[in-house]
């Protein structure tokens, strides 16, 4: 640092200074629309942004003035976000049971339009995706960016912004689909002002994490550095060209979408299969290739294959959303171009997957002796299981069974589930002591529940979809001996009754596995002595603890 | 220009950009030199023979 120490200070007083009038900014905006809003929902939402924004700058103005030491890792926002993440998780699964039992028994949404499957269907998919997987995503990339590049985390208050901007988009959002706020668009529900809130919010992400990278101390940017950068650039791209509206008043929630018919249906599957395939795929591959590795002590099995991996996935990953329009007005040819496009993934999936599983060869016994790896590695195992399973369903022929059945929901979860949400899960439990300084987890038996009671979920939800939806795809297209359709569509919604009795059991146990959680984290961030610390590997430990003992 | 024309050409230019793009890919990962390099820079990365100093002192 060439910096005195009167240059230093003058930048931090610049800097307080530049993050409250950023604050009272949002606070202005916020209340304009508060006040001055033409409905009901943009002034909740005005109250809303103005609230997080003066509770923003009464932080800044508490913590004001304090100095920092460059040679710190920087993980407060890392923390917040870790903790964000199992609030929205469980809030997140809860939500999705609930629309599982209505499903099977539709009486239980009581006719009250708040808690409508409509309103209900995209809190749920809003919350397991961009509030849980969302925070886990920014706390490891935080974490991994720093730790890998052996440098703080560029910013000052920043990446503060991020982590609370990215929870008030999150209420907003939220609470906004229970008021009947919405644009329509699947997994891009929020209006205009969220999406432009998300934006800002987003591209100081991007600058924080090319801030961090631009001042490593490693001449290599290892690759989940790579995968997180593709994540947080193409979400903004996807985000940027799908919202793209004209609002219908400044000071109101409604806007419209700039494109129509099928343009506007294949701009919304580019982003939503992107969503997919950047947000919850490469993003999640960063998680793999940081925690995986450190969590063996092993590196990964072959680096050369990882640099592969990367290319071809976010190569081809970007042209596979015409598979979500198979058999509709888009043109043929760009139906076919999806398909081929999703088939050739099958080998970045695959090599990737590999990848993953090999870091453990001459390790194989700490799939036994560790749960945490155990989640992880299962983890990975069901994303070989669902990207094997996605390029087949984007075959046409396949689709023409699959498509708009119970099929496809149980894709999703497997992928969701059983990738995402467990590999988020191995990572939690890596980074809690890490980062809260403790000598392991308060308790490595209740992670192994943790284990088999949700793994035990996933299978019982992702069978119950197979059968149902293939199911209800072979009475859909089942014809009598005259040609006319032998099944009533009732008909087939009452076949799916016990599947979907099972699925809601399912999800039940998966989300009876994340409470679980929840209280042993709560118990090693509170400071409890871990209850069997011998049956522990010794990276559970924070690395100040782990040096201490040897 | 006809659309068909249009159409050809940026069909086949990406086609063939496609393939330098991969193939250059390959190169850089496969080149022989590259593989102690990337064994050498992830173990660092990932603080594997370190034993790591611990997140407050890793200056």
């Amino acid at each position: 640092m060439g910096k005195s120490a009167d240059t230093t200070e003058e930048w931090h007083a610049l800097t307080d200074a530049l993050a409250v009038g950023a604050a009272v900014l949002f606070a202005v905006v916020g209340l304009t629309w508060a006040f001055a809003g033409i409905d009901d929902g943009i002034r909740f939402h005005g109250a809303v942004l103005a609230a997080a924004a003066v509770i923003g700058a009464i932080y800044i103005l508490m913590n004001m003035g304090q100095t920092h030491d460059r040679s710190v890792y920087f993980d407060g926002p890392i923390k917040f976000a870790t903790i964000a993440s199992l609030f929205w998780g469980v809030a997140g699964f809860l939500i999705g049971d609930v629309l599982a039992w209505h499903l099977a028994v539709p009486a239980l949404n009581f006719d009250l339009p708040w808690i409508s499957f409509g309103r209900l269907r995209p809190l749920h998919t809003s919350a397991v995706i961009f509030a849980f997987g969302g925070n886990v995503l920014l706390a490891t990339s935080f974490f991994v960016v720093q730790r890998t590049c052996h440098a703080r985390l560029a910013g000052r208050w920043s990446p503060w912004f991020v982590v609370w901007g990215y929870n008030a988009f999150i209420v907003i959002a939220g609470t906004g689909y229970l008021l009947g706020i919405t644009q329509g668009k699947e997994y891009a529900e929020p209006e205009w002002y969220a999406d432009l809130f998300l934006t800002i919010v987003w591209v100081t992400y991007l600058l924080i994490f090319l801030g961090t990278l631009a001042r490593r101390k490693e001449p290599h940017i290892y690759v989940a550095n790579w995968f997180y950068l593709a994540f947080i650039l193409t979400v903004a791209m996807l985000h940027l060209v799908n919202n793209a509206a004209l609002p219908v008043s400044f000071l109101g929630s409604q806007s419209y979408i700039l494109y129509a018919g099928v343009q506007d249906a294949m701009t919304q599957w580019w982003y939503g299969h992107n969503a997919v395939g950047f947000f919850l795929t490469a993003g999640f591959l960063g998680i793999m290739y940081y925690f995986v590795p450190k969590r063996v002590e092993r590196p990964v099995y072959s680096y050369r294959l990882s640099i592969v991996h990367f290319w071809t996935l976010i190569f081809l990953y970007i042209w596979a959303g015409p598979h979500h329009l198979h058999y509709t007005a888009l043109p043929d040819w760009a139906q076919t171009l999806g398909m081929t496009f999703s088939i050739m993934l099958w080998m970045p999936s695959w090599g990737g997957m590999i990848n993953g599983l090999m870091t453990l060869s001459g390790a194989w016994d700490r799939l036994r002796t560790d749960a945490v790896v155990r989640l992880l590695v299962v983890s990975v195992a069901f994303y070989g299981m669902s990207t094997f399973e996605g390029p087949m369903m984007s075959i046409k022929a396949v689709n023409s069974l699959s498509h708009y059945t119970d099929w496809t929901i149980g894709h999703v979860h497997s992928g969701a589930l059983g990738w995402v949400a467990m590999v988020s899960f191995g990572a939690i439990y890596c980074l809690v002591p890490w980062l809260w300084k403790r000598p392991g987890l308060y308790s490595m038996r209740l992670v192994e529940w943790h284990f088999w009671v949700a793994t035990i979920g996933i299978l019982l939800y992702i069978t119950a979809m197979w059968v149902s939806g293939i199911t209800q795809g072979l009475m859909w297209r089942a014809y009598d001996r005259l040609g006319f359709l032998q099944y009533s569509f009732i008909e087939t919604v009452e076949a799916m009754k016990p599947y979907y009795v099972i699925r809601a059991i399912g999800g039940l146990l998966f989300l009876a596995g994340s409470l679980i959680m929840v209280w042993n984290i709560w118990r090693t961030i509170r400071g409890d002595a871990p209850v069997d610390i011998r049956d522990q590997p010794r990276i559970a430990a924070a690395p100040e603890l782990r040096a201490a003992a040897e | 220009m006809s659309y068909d024309t249009v159409a050809t050409w940026s069909q086949v230019t990406s086609l063939l950009m496609f393939i330098a793009m991969s193939a250059g890919v390959l190169i850089y990962a496969m080149w022989p030199q590259n593989k102690a390099r990337f064994e050498e820079a992830q173990r660092r990365a990932l603080d594997l023979d370190s034993r790591e100093a611990g997140s407050t002192d890793h200056e």
